[in-house]
C-alpha cells in the first residue's frame, strides 16, 4: 500500500549547477543587494565572517520584493535578517521565521550561495 | 537499565522523541539503533505544509544531535524487514541481523490512497513525506503556462485543508472534496463545519461536500486531466491529492504474530508493550484501547512512556489527547477535549457571529462546573487558555472564554500546577514554574529549551510566557533595561559609553560593549547616536548597515516597496517656479502626488533606482529632498504670520524657515516635528508638536512635549517671552538632552513624563543648568550645524554610494518587475491583488527610460 509512492514518476528530477550572478567585489558586509536570476528576484547578504546567503527577495508577510533591504544581524549563533517593511526577523541560513510580529508563520526560500575566483556563485536548479 | 541493546524499527518524529528522551535519561551502558525508510534525519512532519513552499528541508530536520550520540547506531535507509521474536533479533532490508533485548515499533502509518480507477495515475499524490511534497511541487511548476494549475483535494480534515492552503500559496486554484456532511467532521460538528467551510470559501478555496469521487481520467499524456464523481458530474483537473486518512504500519507485527486490532494496529498496554513484553509499539502504528490516532503529540506521550519503563520508570499512558489547531492563514480551528459532548448529561455552551465568521462551543459537565471540551472556528485565541482547563473548573462564567473581549483575560486566576499547557510535550504549569525557580530560565525561551514546552505545535507559547513571566515578577525579579540580546545597556548607557569611548563604528562598540552583530533594535539606534556624536554622511561605510528602512536609501518606503520623496520646502514655503519643477518631476516620473499634514508635498511610487535620478533633478532646481522619514527632524510646520496675516504677532514663517534650516538632519531617538504660529490663534497647531512655538506680543512662547499619534498630547509651556536667540538655544538643549536620554523609539511627551522632576525637571537642566551640560549639548549643535550637507546631493556625488541605488546588481536599471499600479482619481496607486488577478492592471513597471 505504500510502494506506489516511491515509485511513481521516476522521471522527474532537478538538475542543480552553480550559477555566475555577480561579482564578489559588488557585495558589502552586512548591506544586501537584490540580483535577477532568470525571472527570480534573490537576495543576497555577504556576512562579516565571508559567508554568502542568498534567500527570496519576496518579503511573504507583505509581498513586495524588499528584502535585500533589511538589517542583518545575529540572533545568538544564528545570522538574521530583519525586513524593512515590518520587522518580521528570518534566521538566513533557512529562511525560517524568527519573530513573526504576531503573524502566522512563513519561510523564505534559500539558496545555496558560494564565493569562487571573485564570483558569486548560486546553486540553482532548472528541471530537467 | 537491564535491557542494553535497543532497537527502534522506524525514524519519524515519535522514534526522535523516544531516542531523545532515552538517551537523556540513561548510562553509557546503552545501545540504541535506529532504523528509518526515508533516507533521512527524522524531520518535523506536522509542519509539512509549512515547508511546502519553502523548499529547503533542512529547516524542519529535527534535532541531529540526538542521532549523532556515540550511542546510537542510525540507519536512515535500511527499515527492520522481519522480526524473529525467539530469537529477539530482527533482519533489515539489506540483510543485517540486529539482536535486541527490547524492540520499539515506531512505523507510524502511510497515507491511503482509495481503490479508484486512476488513483495511481502521475498526477495524483497522497500527502505525508517530504518525498510526496517535493513531487507535488515539481508538478505545480511544471502546469501548463498561462492559467493556475487545477487542483483537487480529497478529503477535507485537517491534513486536506492544509494541503489545499499549500498548494494554493503556490498558485493553484484548489478545491476540497469531502465525502461526509462537514469539513474536518472527526473535530467539528455540523454548524461548526459550516461556519468552517464558510471562512474556506472567503479564501478562495471551493468546497464540495457530500461528494464521492468516482474516478481519475488521464489525458494525452497519461497524466492525470479529469475528476469524475459519483454524482456524474466531471470537472478538468490537473492535479488531485488524497488526504483520505492513514492507515497503521503494522505489516511487521503481523507478520511476527503479534495480536494487532481489526481496524489495524499493534495491540499495547497502558505501559505501550505488546503482548510480547520485549515489544514496545509508539505513535500511529500502536493501538490503546481499539484506537489508532494519527496526531503527534499521544505518538510523543507514548514515547515517553516506554523511555521512562526502559528505565525502570514506571509511567502510564492514561489515553489519547485528540486536541487538535489548523494552521491555515486566516483560518482558526481548534478542537479539543470531548468536543462532541460524548459525556453523559454534558452541556454546550456555543456562540455564533456568523458575520464575523466565529463559531464557539464548550461542553461543560452536568453541573456546569467542569470544562470537558470545546470547538472553536474563527477566533482560536482562547484555545490556550482553555485546553490546560479540561477536567477543571473554569473559575468563570463560560461566556468570558467565548464572547470576542472576553479571550484569553478570561483565565481568572493561575493555572494550577498540575494542568497540562503543553500537551506535545505533556509539560505542567507546575514544571513550568519549577524552571524558572530551580533551573534558572530566564524568559519563556529558555524554558522551552530546557522543557520543550512550546516547541512543537506552538499552540501554547502565550500561555507559556504568561505563566513564566508571572512567576519571575513573584520571584521579584527586575525586568531587563538592556536594550536587546547584543547590549545590556539602555539606550541612554549606551549613549554615554559611545560619547565616552570615542568610538565611531559598529564593529568596535559591540565588540566593546555588546556582543553578536546586532539586529534591526541596536543597529538603527547606534546609527542614531553616532549620528549626533561622530556626524558623517549616513551611508558612509558601515554607518550605511545599521540604517533602518527609510535611512537606508534616504526616502520613505511604501508598501510595494518603491519610495515617496518629499522635496525639502523649509517652512512650507515654495515658489511658483519651485512648484513647476516638483510638479514636472511628478509628471516625468508617473509619481502619485498628495499634500502632507506638515505642508510639504508628498511623491509616491519611487523606485530605488530612480531616486538619484529624482535627486538630481530637485538639486538641479535649487532643492533638496528631505528627511520626511525616520527619526529626524521632519518638519516645521507654520502660518503665514505677520507678513501677511492681519493678525500676526511676529514672522512665524522666517522663524519656521530658520529652525528647519538648523535642525535639518538632526537624528532623535523618534521623530521630532515643529510648529511656529504667528499668534495664539495657533494656525499651525504648535501646541501638537514636539517643540510648538506660538508668538505673543512679548515674544516667543516655547511648548515642549506634544505630538498627535495614536496617544495626542498637548505641549506643555516651558518658556515665556523669548528673543529669538534664546529660543533657538533653548530648543537646541532641549533637543540635544532628549536625544541624549531618551530611551528607544521613545517621543518627547512620554520622555518627558518618565523624567526626574518632569517639566521642572527639565527647565533646571535646560535654563539653569544645573548638570552643567549647557556647554556640551550647546557644542553637540554647532558641530550638528556646521557639519551639515545635503545628504542626497552628497549621495549623488559618489559613485560607491549610488552603486546601492542599483536595482538588481545584476541588472543595475531593470525596475522590479513585481511593481503594477492601476489609475484611481487620475492618478497610479498600488494594484490590489485582485486586480492583479482580474488583469485590470493599468500601468506596469517602468515608465520612462532608466538611464545612468
Amino acid at each position: 500500500m505504500t510502494t506506489q509512492m516511491q515509485t511513481l514518476h521516476p522521471s522527474i528530477s532537478s538538475r542543480l549547477g552553480w550559477q555566475r550572478v555577480c561579482a564578489l567585489k559588488s557585495l558589502e558586509v552586512e548591506r544586501g543587494r537584490a540580483a535577477l536570476v532568470g525571472s527570480a528576484q534573490i537576495a543576497l547578504f555577504l556576512l562579516a565572517d565571508g559567508t554568502i546567503r542568498a534567500t527570496c527577495n519576496r518579503d511573504p508577510y507583505c509581498d513586495a520584493y524588499v528584502l535585500s533591504r533589511g538589517i542583518v544581524g545575529s540572533r545568538g549563533d544564528v545570522p538574521t535578517l530583519s525586513s524593512p517593511m515590518h520587522k518580521q526577523v528570518f534566521d538566513l541560513r533557512t529562511g525560517t521565521c524568527l519573530d513573526t510580529r504576531g503573524k502566522e508563520p512563513a519561510r523564505l526560500r534559500t539558496w545555496q550561495a558560494r564565493a569562487v575566483d571573485g564570483q558569486v556563485q548560486l546553486l540553482w536548479g532548472s528541471a530537467s | 537499565m537491564s535491557a542494553r541493546r535497543i532497537v527502534v524499527a522506524g525514524a519519524g518524529m515519535v522514534a526522535h522523541r523516544f531516542a531523545e528522551s532515552l538517551l537523556a535519561r540513561a548510562g553509557s551502558d546503552l545501545h540504541l539503533t535506529v532504523l528509518g525508510e526515508e533516507g533521512r534525519h527524522p524531520y518535523d512532519r506536522v509542519g509539512l505544509s509549512r515547508y511546502f513552499d519553502g523548499g529547503d528541508p533542512e529547516a524542519m530536520t529535527l534535532k541531529r544531535s540526538v542521532l549523532e550520540d556515540p550511542r546510537v547506531h542510525f540507519a536512515p535507509a535500511d527499515a527492520v524487514a522481519g522480526i524473529d521474536r525467539a530469537g529477539q533479533q530482527v533482519h533489515t532490508r539489506s540483510g543485517a541481523r540486529i539482536d535486541y533485548d527490547h524492540l520499539v515499533l515506531a512505523t507510524g502509518s502511510s497515507a491511503t490512497r482509495p481503490p479508484l480507477d486512476g488513483a495511481d495515475l502521475p498526477g495524483a499524490f497522497v500527502y505525508r513525506t517530504l518525498e510526496d511534497v517535493r513531487r507535488l511541487r515539481d508538478q505545480i511548476e511544471r502546469a501548463p503556462d498561462g492559467r493556475p494549475p487545477r487542483a483537487y483535494v480529497i478529503g477535507g480534515g485537517l491534513l486536506g485543508l492544509e494541503a489545499a492552503g499549500a498548494l494554493q500559496k503556490l498558485g493553484a486554484e484548489a478545491t476540497v472534496a469531502q465525502s461526509g456532511d462537514r469539513l474536518m467532521s472527526a473535530q467539528l460538528d455540523l454548524p461548526a463545519g459550516q461556519a468552517l467551510r464558510r471562512l474556506i470559501e472567503q479564501r478562495d478555496l471551493a468546497v464540495r461536500t457530500g461528494t464521492h469521487t468516482a474516478r481519475l481520467t488521464a489525458g494525452e499524456d497519461g497524466s492525470v486531466a479529469g475528476i469524475e464523481f459519483a454524482d456524474g458530474t466531471a470537472e478538468p483537473a490537473d492535479l488531485v491529492v488524497f488526504t483520505i486518512g492513514v492507515r497503521p504500519r503494522d505489516e511487521l507485527a503481523r507478520a511476527a504474530d503479534l495480536p494487532c486490532a481489526a481496524r489495524g494496529g499493534v495491540e499495547i498496554d497502558a505501559s505501550c508493550r505488546t503482548a510480547d513484553p520485549a515489544i514496545s509499539a509508539i505513535g500511529e502504528v500502536a493501538s490503546f484501547a481499539g484506537r489508532c490516532v494519527g496526531l503527534v503529540a499521544p505518538g510523543y506521550a507514548m514515547a515517553e512512556v516506554v523511555a521512562d519503563g526502559l528505565l525502570e520508570g514506571e509511567a502510564t499512558f492514561s489515553g489519547y489527547d485528540l486536541s487538535t489547531q489548523l494552521k491555515l492563514s486566516g483560518v482558526e480551528v481548534a478542537s479539543f477535549g470531548d468536543a462532541f459532548a460524548t459525556t453523559e448529561g454534558a452541556l454546550d455552551v456555543v456562540y455564533a457571529d456568523p458575520v464575523a465568521g466565529v463559531h464557539k462551543k464548550l461542553v461543560l459537565s452536568d453541573d456546569a462546573g467542569t470544562l470537558l471540551g470545546g470547538m472553536l472556528v474563527g477566533d482560536t485565541s482562547a484555545y490556550g487558555s482553555l485546553r490546560p482547563l479540561i477536567g477543571r473548573s473554569l473559575g468563570t462564567d463560560p461566556a468570558a472564554y467565548l464572547l470576542p473581549e472576553g479571550g484569553i483575560a478570561a483565565s481568572g486566576g493561575e493555572l494550577p500546577d498540575e494542568a497540562i499547557v503543553c500537551s506535545c510535550a505533556g509539560v505542567s504549569a507546575g514544571r513550568i514554574r519549577q524552571a524558572v525557580h530551580e533551573d534558572g530560565c530566564e524568559d519563556a525561551a529558555g524554558v522551552t529549551a530546557c522543557t520543550r514546552a512550546g516547541a512543537t505545535c506552538g499552540s501554547c507559547v502565550g500561555t507559556l510566557a504568561r505563566t513564566v513571566d508571572a512567576e519571575l515578577v513573584g520571584m521579584g525579579r527586575a525586568v531587563s533595561t538592556g536594550l536587546c540580546e547584543h547590549f545590556d545597556l539602555s539606550r541612554r548607557q549606551l549613549y554615554d559609553a559611545v560619547l565616552v569611548s570615542e568610538l565611531t563604528t559598529f564593529s568596535a562598540i559591540i565588540e566593546r560593549f555588546g556582543s553578536g552583530r546586532g539586529c534591526n533594535t541596536c543597529k538603527p539606534v547606534l546609527a542614531s547616536i553616532l549620528a549626533t556624536l561622530a556626524p558623517a554622511h549616513v551611508l558612509d561605510g558601515e554607518n550605511a548597515t545599521l540604517q533602518d528602512t527609510n535611512d537606508h536609501v534616504m526616502a520613505n518606503m511604501q508598501k510595494d516597496g518603491t519610495y515617496s520623496v518629499v522635496p525639502r520646502m523649509p517652512g512650507g514655503e515654495v515658489t511658483p517656479e519651485g512648484l513647476i519643477v516638483v510638479g514636472e518631476i511628478a509628471r516625468d516620473f508617473a509619481l502619485y502626488t498628495k499634500l502632507t499634514g506638515g505642508q510639504r508635498i508628498d511623491l509616491f511610487g519611487a523606485r530605488l533606482e530612480e531616486l538619484p535620478m529624482i535627486w538630481q533633478r530637485l538639486v538641479d532646481a535649487g532643492f533638496e529632498s528631505g528627511q520626511a522619514y525616520g527619526k529626524s527632524l521632519r518638519t516645521v510646520k507654520s502660518c503665514v504670520g505677520k507678513a501677511w496675516c492681519r493678525y500676526g504677532v511676529l514672522d512665524s514663517t522666517a522663524m519656521a524657515v530658520r529652525l528647519e534650516l538648523r535642525y535639518r538632519g538632526l537624528r532623535a531617538p523618534h521623530k521630532l516635528k515643529l510648529g511656529v504660529s504667528g499668534c495664539a490663534r495657533e494656525c499651525a497647531e504648535a501646541r501638537s508638536k514636539d517643540a510648538g512655538i506660538i508668538a505673543t506680543a512679548q515674544g516667543w512662547n516655547l511648548y515642549v512635549g506634544g505630538n498627535g499619534g495614536a496617544t495626542p498630547r498637548h505641549a506643555q509651556l516651558f518658556a515665556e517671552g523669548l528673543d529669538d536667540e534664546a529660543l533657538v538655544r533653548t530648543i537646541d538643549r532641549f533637543f540635544l538632552y532628549y536625544i541624549r536620554t531618551a530611551d528607544v523609539l521613545q517621543r518627547t511627551a512620554p520622555w518627558l513624563a518618565a523624567l526626574d522632576g518632569g517639566i521642572d525637571g527639565l527647565r533646571e537642566v535646560v535654563l539653569e543648568d544645573s548638570l552643567g551640560l549647557c556647554a556640551d549639548l550647546d557644542a553637540a549643535m554647532e558641530r550638528h550645524v556646521a557639519g551639515y550637507e545635503d545628504e542626497w546631493a552628497a549621495t549623488l556625488a559618489d559613485p560607491e554610494k549610488l552603486r546601492r541605488f542599483h536595482s538588481f546588481v545584476n541588472a543595475p536599471a531593470t525596475g522590479d518587475p513585481s511593481l503594477a499600479y492601476t489609475l484611481e482619481r487620475g492618478q497610479p496607486r498600488p494594484a490590489s491583488s485582485e486586480e492583479r488577478r482580474s488583469g485590470k492592471v493599468l500601468i506596469a513597471g517602468t515608465r520612462l527610460e532608466v538611464r545612468r
